[in-house]
């Protein structure tokens, strides 16, 4: 049996596996099928609706100031596309399925970070799956300039699970940002993500999640960031979904590692939302705080985790805060401290409540009318972690935070 | 500039402040001192508008204009700004309430004004907190003071800003408040303690309030008395 074969046998005994945490779904509802081809080879050719949506998301259909791009509908890959300097630097971008026909050093990569028996929802990737992106930076690049991932839903029904593995070498560095969306009323967004972050590389993971009210999705990541790297990852779920559930693990396996996690995310409607992160700190001296910030109306119910584990010296924080703006709305926080080193330095805090009178008052003293000042709090509330962000990304991220205040506000 | 004409609050069914009036006159500091419980925060907090301290008789006018029945940030608007004596904690960056205020209060003016003013308040490192989040007494009256500079005020209500704070503190925040009124900003000023007077380049009236009502209102050379003897003395002018 090849490698890939037993990958699959592996995978077909975890087609059952449900998740820990989240709601279960029955994903023999969602179609497998591959779709159709299109003969559609740039964002700008996008069906009207998807383009909007891809605007609103950020994404940069002109391809002006990225470095390049991903973009696959359903199961279809259209576009692969990277600038001609960092094509001639060695930099690839290319679907994952192609990768590994092409590089044999790949399947050192395939399911190494994510066993492929996690649950059900990586087994059936493995099985069912298509593409996902691969990335590739050689050593001593930098990839600033940001390099976008687009995984857009367009047919009624259909299951994407794709797997994404990037790899940036020693010294190198990427600005990844993604954006994911669903148009039909019925989907299932699975997305594995391998990060590979080498000795002194970084990376900036930029995803924003832009669902609708039925859909249901499975974000599978786990970063393995090795001496000096560092790991910046910036969730940002803005519209209503029916449930998500992720718990994206950092790995700092070597000294002076860093990984931060944010996640800002509104709940809406009856929304079922189970985020959170882990940072495990295996190497001396790593650093590492997962921050999320969650907006929650309607009667939606949204569980923060967060988890730490220190096994050698290391410092690490979660912070983990939420903001009922509706009477029915639910929020948990459940951060975990694990520590089996005594060198291990972790700290956490949590809060969830609703907007005081007392803030309220206190700002419209200052001059702002009530309605502003519940603005300028939501708002505020969710400014965290963006310090962290290239320059390039923090004036769309900014514009995407005002989005989520004012859909939060309703 | 300010009128307080013969104001009643109420705080519910409670009357807290008694037939006050005061007049302040542009780029003029009046001192409000007196015990705990006398009244004298309920009578800024009613000057500003905050809700729960009811004007229930008299009048508030700023430049001849009634703004009694205003909301707090209309008067705001006008150029009243309070430094409040314990404000709340906001779950907002600090970094943000002030980038905000920059945008209400000076639109089109550089980012460097607001950074020469937030290193002349020593404020740099509590940018990053939540708005009074871990703040010691003497940061919150130095951030108070600075949200009320920012406002552009032309009364400024000053809530006890030399309550808890070092001494150097407190001669910093004079020597502002008095650079303040010398733009032609009025100031009205509680004050506990009174050191803070000394300190001040000008302090035109003091006042004194005794269970929700002025008793006195006068010079301020007899602070160093109030402050040495109590508030027994005033029976005895």
């Amino acid at each position: 049996m090849d490698w890939k074969e037993i990958l699959k046998e592996i995978a077909r005994k975890a087609l059952n596996k449900k998740a820990p945490y989240g709601i279960d779904i029955d994903l023999s509802k969602y179609s497998w099928e591959v779709s159709e081809n299109v003969d559609i080879d740039s964002l700008k050719a996008l069906p009207k609706p998807l383009l909007e949506r891809s605007k609103a998301m950020g994404v940069d259909v002109d391809e002006k100031s990225v470095s390049g791009t991903y973009l696959q509908l359903d199961t279809n890959v259209l576009r692969t596309y990277i600038t001609e300097k960092f094509k001639n630097y060695g930099v690839h971008v290319m679907s994952v399925e192609d990768a590994i026909k092409k590089f044999d050093w790949v399947r050192n990569y395939y399911w190494k970070a994510i066993p492929v028996d996690l649950d059900k929802y990586t087994a059936i990737t493995e099985l069912y799956g298509r593409h996902g992106y691969f990335i590739y930076v050689p050593p001593g690049v930098k990839v600033r300039e940001p390099l976008q991932a687009c995984l857009f839903i367009h047919r009624e029904g259909t299951a994407q699970a794709v797997h994404n593995i990037i790899v940036v070498d020693e010294d190198a560095e990427l600005n990844l940002m993604t954006a994911c969306t669903a148009l039909p009323t019925k989907a299932i967004h699975i997305g594995v993500s391998e990060f590979y972050i080498k000795r002194n590389a970084k990376l900036t993971f930029t995803m924003v999640h832009y669902w609708g009210p039925t859909h249901h999705v499975r974000p599978r990541a786990t970063a393995i960031v090795e001496e000096g790297g560092l790991f910046i990852n910036y969730y940002i779920h803005m519209a209503p979904v029916r449930s998500l559930q992720m718990f994206p693990t950092a790995i700092l396996k070597g000294a002076n590692a860093q990984a931060y996690l944010t996640t800002i995310l509104v709940g809406s409607r009856d929304a079922h939302i189970d985020v959170g992160g882990r940072i495990v700190f295996k190497g001396v001296d790593t650093r590492g705080e997962i921050s999320s910030r969650s907006l929650i109306r309607d009667s939606a119910h949204v569980t923060m985790r967060g988890e730490l584990i220190g096994e050698t010296q290391s410092r690490g924080h979660i912070d983990c805060k939420g903001l009922l703006l509706s009477p029915k709305s639910v929020g948990e926080a459940i951060p975990v401290l694990k520590s089996i080193n005594e060198s291990a330095e972790l700290t956490h805090e949590a809060a969830i409540g609703r907007i005081s009178r007392d803030e309220l008052e206190y700002l419209m003293s200052k001059g702002f009318t009530e309605e502003e000042a519940v603005s300028l709090i939501v708002r505020g509330f969710l400014e965290v972690g963006i310090e962290r962000l290239p320059p390039q990304l923090r004036k769309y991220v900014g514009n995407v935070l005002d989005m989520i205040t004012r859909y939060a506000k309703g | 500039m300010l009128r307080v004409k013969y104001v009643t609050v109420a705080v519910d069914d409670l009357i807290v402040v008694r037939d006050a009036s005061l007049s302040i006159g542009t780029g003029e500091i009046h001192i409000m001192m007196g015990p705990n419980g006398a009244g004298k925060s309920s009578l800024l907090k009613a000057i500003m508008g905050i809700s729960g301290y009811k004007v229930i008789k008299g009048s508030i006018l700023l430049n001849g204009k009634d703004i009694t029945d205003l909301k707090p940030h209309e008067r705001a608007k006008l150029g009243i700004a309070l430094a409040h004596q314990n404000p709340p904690k906001v779950r907002v960056k600090s970094r943000y309430i002030l980038t905000k205020l920059m945008e209400l209060y000076h639109k089109g003016k550089t980012d460097e004004y607001l950074r020469e003013l937030i290193k002349e308040f020593n404020v740099e490192h509590l940018l990053d907190r939540e708005l009074y989040s871990g703040f010691s007494g003497g940061e919150i009256k130095r951030f108070e003071l600075l949200t009320a500079i920012l406002q552009k005020p032309r009364v400024c209500l000053l809530d006890e800003p030399d309550s808890g704070v070092d001494i150097d503190t407190i001669r910093k925040l004079a020597t502002i408040i008095s650079r303040l009124v010398n733009d032609g900003t009025s100031v009205l000023l509680v004050t506990h303690v009174g050191h803070i007077v000394k300190y001040l380049s000008r302090a035109d009236v003091l006042y004194v309030m005794v269970n929700g009502r002025i008793i006195y209102r006068g010079d301020v050379s007899i602070i160093p008395r109030l402050l040495e003897r109590g508030y027994q003395i005033l029976t005895e002018l």
